[in-house]
């Protein structure tokens, strides 16, 4: 195991930013952790560095516990969120800086920086300064001279918050890449699923300093293990229902709730996936009318509103949408092929259930 | 550079062409004024100074500057900027460092009494530290018995004037080490730098022309210090007269020509220092607007020469 965490709790006066966070990083991993602003994952990567010291709780990188240990003895590579350059120094010395901190030779700084900026590809910007590259240059800097160093372990500040989005997918695919090349365990700071999803062989999911879940990009996906995971992770139509006679009800939507309460509320949520449409008004079990259409690239996202005013949000393939033939203002008829029984935040879900029927082509990805 | 060519673009190029320019009338009046101004209270003063000051000619010139008492108030003058510059320097990266680098209790008061010297006159810069040190003063007993002066003496000097340089070094190196912040100096910890490392690898270098411009700025005003230096001083000719003290004396002693010639020697300074402070307010604009031409995406916003 690279990094483990065994209970780590961080209070700033008051303020618990991290609380009693446990979990391990594979050596070799790419690891994301992911979470709205303010849940305390940047927090978890600083204490990581060393930048932060833990209130209480055990810190192991590579099997050593370094809570007493100094940043500078922890040989880390860390990677700011703007950056952080050295402006006053040139693109060579900005990667040769630790190097030169830790005395290597100058013509061993010199093999090593060259190797770098190769590999970055950022040979021939040597005497360039920070303020002369651009964005994506300056991370790949940022990254050369964190990595040049060998640290153990390398941690990213939201390393794509500064780019455009352009330059952010192609940062990305880069990044995989490298870690294929360097399989350096790397673990960084994301707020943007799609991205942890995307760049990440694991994914640990933050709120309010607590860990709400940890495991592979589909199986968070795929098995959220509360409300809080399967809301963030993907938009999700979530209803309030009123329970009577064994039957939920909002609206024209009627759910099935044998055991629950006669009165009770029973919270219900579903993808947009989970709603099939059809241009038939009389085939599915609920009519509705399309407010919206838009139009996201290979899927179009559809809102719908039924006669009582429920709206509900649902994505569909342009094939499907094609064969269809519908547009806005077109009545339809939907029906809700898989959801979930809603439990409160950080309570355990109940497994996904199949209204209908369970299509089987359903786990193509977010 | 592409950079340069830009600015010149935006800032000037811009500026003429706005609809709510005034007319020009308004424009030239204003202009008028500022320049007549100057010109009465600021450039006949001095070309005045320099007029006095040769007008018996070089040789009674060079005389009143060459007389020993002169030049032991040049001596003074140079003595006690050279202590007080470097003890500033020390006290203003110290202090600026630990108000943006730091959270403690206390820091607004740190950072209210750095500007205490601007809004206490200086004869009451002065007058404190007869109280503390004179002889009637709360330790003045003690330091006469033990033969150790320093009202009307140099290290009075020194000390009056340490006071009312105080604000200079600090008050220029705050708001720039603020608006830094210390992530380049967390980086530079990250890579495996000591404090003292990064301060002089990350933090120097990044401060270094705000230093100077704080530097020549504490020096100027060292230089030409009287109000607290003056209560201190005791104007014993050729021993606590600096230049500004020197210029009254003479002044006083109906030595005209000879008190502006001193005199001009504090004004060329001013001029070396005013010179210095454009050159330098230069360099640190560039570097600012270097560092804010930032995420500028080249590839798709070309600089307009490029």
């Amino acid at each position: 195991m690279s990094i483990e965490l065994r209970n780590i709790t961080k209070r700033f006066g008051d303020v618990v930013a991290v609380d009693q966070v446990s979990f391990t990083v594979a050596d070799g991993g790419l690891f994301g952790l992911l979470g709205p602003s303010g849940g305390g994952k940047t927090t978890v990567l600083r204490m990581i560095a060393g930048l932060e010291m833990p209130t209480d709780g055990d810190l192991f990188i590579r099997g050593k516990r370094v809570n007493d240990l100094t940043v500078q003895e922890r040989n880390i590579g860390f990677v700011f969120q703007g950056y952080a350059l050295f402006k006053t120094m040139s693109v060579f010395d900005n990667i040769g800086f630790g190097l030169k901190i830790k005395k290597w030779l100058q013509a061993d700084i010199r093999n090593r920086v060259e190797e770098l900026m190769k590999l970055f590809g950022l040979s021939g910007l040597e005497k360039r300064f920070p303020h002369q590259l651009s964005g994506g240059q300056r991370q790949r800097v940022a990254i050369a001279r964190s990595l040049a160093p060998k640290p153990t372990v390398l941690l990213l500040d939201e390393p794509f918050g500064a780019v455009d989005a352009k330059i952010r997918q192609e940062l990305r695919e880069w990044l995989v890449r490298l870690h294929d090349e360097l399989n350096v365990t790397t673990v960084f700071v994301t707020h943007d699923q799609e991205e942890a999803m995307e760049v990440c062989s694991r994914i640990v999911i933050f709120s309010r300093g607590r860990l709400e879940q940890m495991g592979t990009p589909q199986m968070i996906y795929e098995q959220p293990q509360n409300e809080f995971v399967a809301r963030f992770i993907g938009v999700m139509n979530v209803l309030e229902l009123k329970v009577h006679g064994g039957v939920a009800r909002s609206h024209e939507l009627t759910f099935p709730a044998h055991g629950t309460s006669e009165g009770k509320i029973l919270r219900v949520g579903f993808r947009p996936y989970a709603v099939e449409i059809s241009g038939n008004p009389g085939e599915f079990r609920y009519r509705a009318e399309i407010k919206h259409i838009y139009f996201l690239g290979v899927n179009l996202r559809v809102e719908l509103e039924t006669p009582r005013g429920l709206v509900i949000r649902a994505r569909i393939s342009k094939e499907e949408f094609s064969r269809q033939n519908v547009g806005e203002g077109d009545q339809v008829s939907f029906q809700i092929r898989n959801y979930r029984v809603l439990a409160r935040e950080g309570e355990t879900l109940q497994p996904e259930t199949a209204t209908v029927y369970s299509s089987p082509d359903f786990d193509a990805g977010i | 550079m592409a950079g340069s060519s830009k600015r010149r673009w935006t800032a000037a190029a811009r500026k003429s062409e706005r609809g709510t320019e005034e007319s020009p009338l308004v424009k030239w009046t204003l202009i008028g004024i500022a320049l007549a101004f100057c010109a009465v209270f600021l450039f006949l003063p001095l070309t005045n100074v320099f007029y006095q000051a040769l007008n018996r000619g070089w040789s009674h010139y060079w005389g009143a500057l060459s007389s020993p008492d002169s030049i032991a108030a040049i001596r003074l003058t140079f003595l006690v900027a050279l202590i007080t510059v470097p003890l500033n320097v020390v006290f203003g990266v110290t202090a600026a460092w630990a108000i943006t680098k730091f959270e403690f209790k206390g820091k607004t008061l740190l950072t209210t009494l750095i500007d205490l010297p601007f809004s206490v006159s200086p004869v009451v810069a002065g007058l404190v530290f007869i109280v503390l040190f004179g002889l009637q003063g709360y330790l003045g007993t003690w330091l006469d018995d033990r033969d150790i002066q320093i009202i009307f003496a140099v290290p009075g000097i020194v000390i009056a004037t340490v006071f009312v340089t105080l604000p200079f070094v600090a008050r220029e190196l705050i708001p720039l080490m603020q608006a830094q912040g210390s992530d380049q100096e967390q980086a530079a910890l990250t890579l495996g730098a000591n404090g003292w490392q990064t301060f002089w690898h990350v933090t120097l270098p990044n401060i270094k022309w705000a230093l100077l411009f704080g530097i020549i700025l504490c020096n100027s005003r060292a230089m030409g210090e009287f109000g607290a230096v003056s209560v201190v001083s005791g104007h014993i000719t050729g021993r606590t007269d600096t230049l500004p003290l020197r210029v009254e004396k003479l002044y006083n002693e109906y030595q005209g020509t000879a008190a502006f010639a001193v005199a001009s020697l504090l004004a060329l300074l001013a001029l070396l220092t005013l010179v210095l402070k454009t050159f330098l307010e230069l360099k640190q604009e560039r570097e600012r607007e270097a560092a804010q031409e930032a995420p500028a995406e080249r590839q798709h916003f070309p600089a307009p020469d490029a």
